[in-house]
């Protein structure tokens, strides 16, 4: 009886501390967004993020994008070739990478590159009081650090999804028909009768909101780090999985509401 | 001035300021000495606003701090500078940006009168031509006046020094003292100053304050505080470990 009380009492702390935690995250998005729209727009900052979750992200982003839909492709085939439709295979990749994986990958591979560094970044910025600094010297840390951070988040992981399921379609087409031997023509036909725009389109929603998830997640995290190195070693893990375990999640219901 | 009454402030059940009065004068140099961990950063921290307290009232020129809003206590803010413990330069600028943000942030100077600004402030703490390095590639003392020069960049009425002279060889400690007599007296400035450094403490202290147990238990002039009697000041001034003050 006791043991299953304490046990309680430790899944109720838990979900406490959950639910807490994401009102604070909420919060700080209302501030992004109060502070978002508040000249002086420091541009500079915010193509310096950009470059770096966008630009810098491109060459991992173009490598799992082009592996999955090379394996989708292979995959797909044998799955396919069990009833003879081997013709449905480029379908399948470009609805699969638009839909599901271009934006879910991305944002996993960003989160993992970008989200853990604003997290480490601000982390340190932290713990050596640059962010006490700024409060001193009367600069918002929201307005400096986070909201061109977000910014990029926002605007640049759809992008990269874009280049994500470009080349896993190419790398699909690529298996498919230089590989498996599948007419090109049927592929390709195969991929418009499929894929309509609302699919790309929706992928690209659920790309943005990504974005925001791992870059308010990296930035949330770091902004509240505590505790020296450690502690940003520490906040930067727990970013990087958290972020990722909100995006899968979110998928779920982004997907239920849009499809 | 700024004049603290009654401040308390704790950390979980850790009380660092118990009921801590203190004012501070216009246009001098107060030093704020006290044991390691004794909460004197705190104590500064609480002057510019970026620890709030559980109760008193933090006044700066009459204004009580602890009760303004954002965007009010910014204002009260752009009259202070501060000089952290570790510099806390931004290390994703360089030198001269560093020197260069709170020009940028609050005034709309042109570049080159930026740029002009920042080298008198750069040259008024000893430094030229280190504009295009960046923090990691300076020394402890040099991100200390570049620390400085970032502080004194607006020309503010109040500059908070988080042991200024802490780490750095004698000579250096030396030369930052110097530094910080002469900016007061050439700016007019008010400075509160926390120091281990007895030596400096005398050299560059016009009012000493001693921080104990939460509270300023001495306040007075160099001279009052070499004639002091208390246990606690006697013990502190001597660097020994026989008195009042418990080492744990
Ligand atoms: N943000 C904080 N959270 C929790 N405890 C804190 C925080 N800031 C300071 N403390 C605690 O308050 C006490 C006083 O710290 P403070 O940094 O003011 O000491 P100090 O007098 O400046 O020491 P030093 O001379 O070593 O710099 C310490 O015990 C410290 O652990
Ligand atoms: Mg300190």
């Amino acid at each position: 009886m006791n043991r299953f009380s304490g046990a309680l009492d430790r899944l109720g702390r838990a979900v406490l501390a959950g639910v807490e935690e994401m009102g604070k995250i909420i919060l700080l998005f209302v501030s992004v967004l109060a502070w978002m729209f508040r000249p002086p727009f420091k541009l500079h900052n915010i193509f310096k993020q950009m470059e770096f979750v966008g630009v810098k992200s491109i060459f991992v982003v173009v490598l799992t994008g082009t592996f999955t839909g090379m394996v989708m492709a292979l995959q797909g085939y044998h799955g396919f070739r069990m009833f003879s439709a081997e013709s449905l295979v480029g379908g399948t990749v470009a609805l699969g990478m638009t839909r599901e994986l271009g934006p879910v990958l991305t944002s996993l591979m960003v989160t993992a590159r970008a989200g853990s560094a604003m997290a480490a970044e601000l982390g340190t910025m932290r713990v050596t009081e640059q962010i006490d600094a700024l409060y001193v010297m009367a600069a918002n840390p929201v307005k400096h650090l986070i909201v061109p951070r977000v910014i990029a988040g926002v605007l640049m992981v759809p992008l990269l999804t874009v280049v994500s399921d470009f080349t896993g379609i190419l790398g699909g087409y690529f298996v498919g028909v230089h590989i498996l031997g599948i007419n090109s023509g049927i592929f390709i036909k195969n991929i418009t009768r499929l894929v309509d725009l609302n699919d790309i389109y929706n992928g690209l929603v659920k790309a943005a909101c990504f974005g925001l998830i791992l870059s308010l997640i990296g930035c949330y995290k770091g902004f509240n780090t505590y505790g020296g190195a450690e502690g940003v070693g520490r906040a930067t893990t727990e970013a990087v999985v958290l972020a990722s375990i909100a995006i899968l999640i979110s998928d779920y219901f982004l997907t239920a509401i849009m499809f | 001035m700024i004049k603290l009454v009654d401040l308390h402030k704790s950390f979980g059940r850790q009380k660092v300021l118990d009921g801590l009065d203190l004012d501070i004068e216009d246009g001098k140099t107060t030093v704020i000495i006290g044991r390691s961990g004794g909460g004197k950063s705190v104590l500064l921290k609480h002057m510019i606003g970026l620890l709030r307290p559980e109760r008193g009232q933090i006044l700066i020129d009459g204004t009580d701090i602890t009760k303004l809003n954002d965007q009010a206590l910014n204002e009260i803010r752009k009259k202070f500078g501060m000089l952290f413990q570790e510099a806390a330069l931004f290390d994703s600028m360089t030198v001269g940006e560093n020197v260069a943000f709170p020009l940028r942030e609050h005034t709309r100077m042109k570049e080159k009168e930026i740029r002009e600004t920042v080298a008198d402030r750069l040259r008024s703490v000893g430094l030229t031509g280190v504009e295009e390095k960046m923090p990691s590639e300076l020394s402890g003392g040099m991100r200390k006046r570049v620390g400085l020069a970032r502080a004194i960049a607006m020309r503010p009425q109040i500059v908070l020094f988080d042991e200024p002279t802490t780490g750095l060889d004698p000579v250096m400690a030396e030369a930052i003292n110097r530094l910080i007599i002469d900016t007061q007296k050439n700016l007019n400035l008010t400075c509160v100053v926390i120091s281990h450094d007895v030596r400096s403490i005398f050299e560059i202290g016009h009012r000493i304050a001693m921080l104990y147990e939460g509270k300023i238990i001495e306040n007075g002039t160099p001279e009052e505080l070499r004639a002091s009697q208390n246990p606690v000041t006697l013990q502190f001034l001597a660097g020994s470990i026989e008195g009042p003050i418990r080492i744990m």
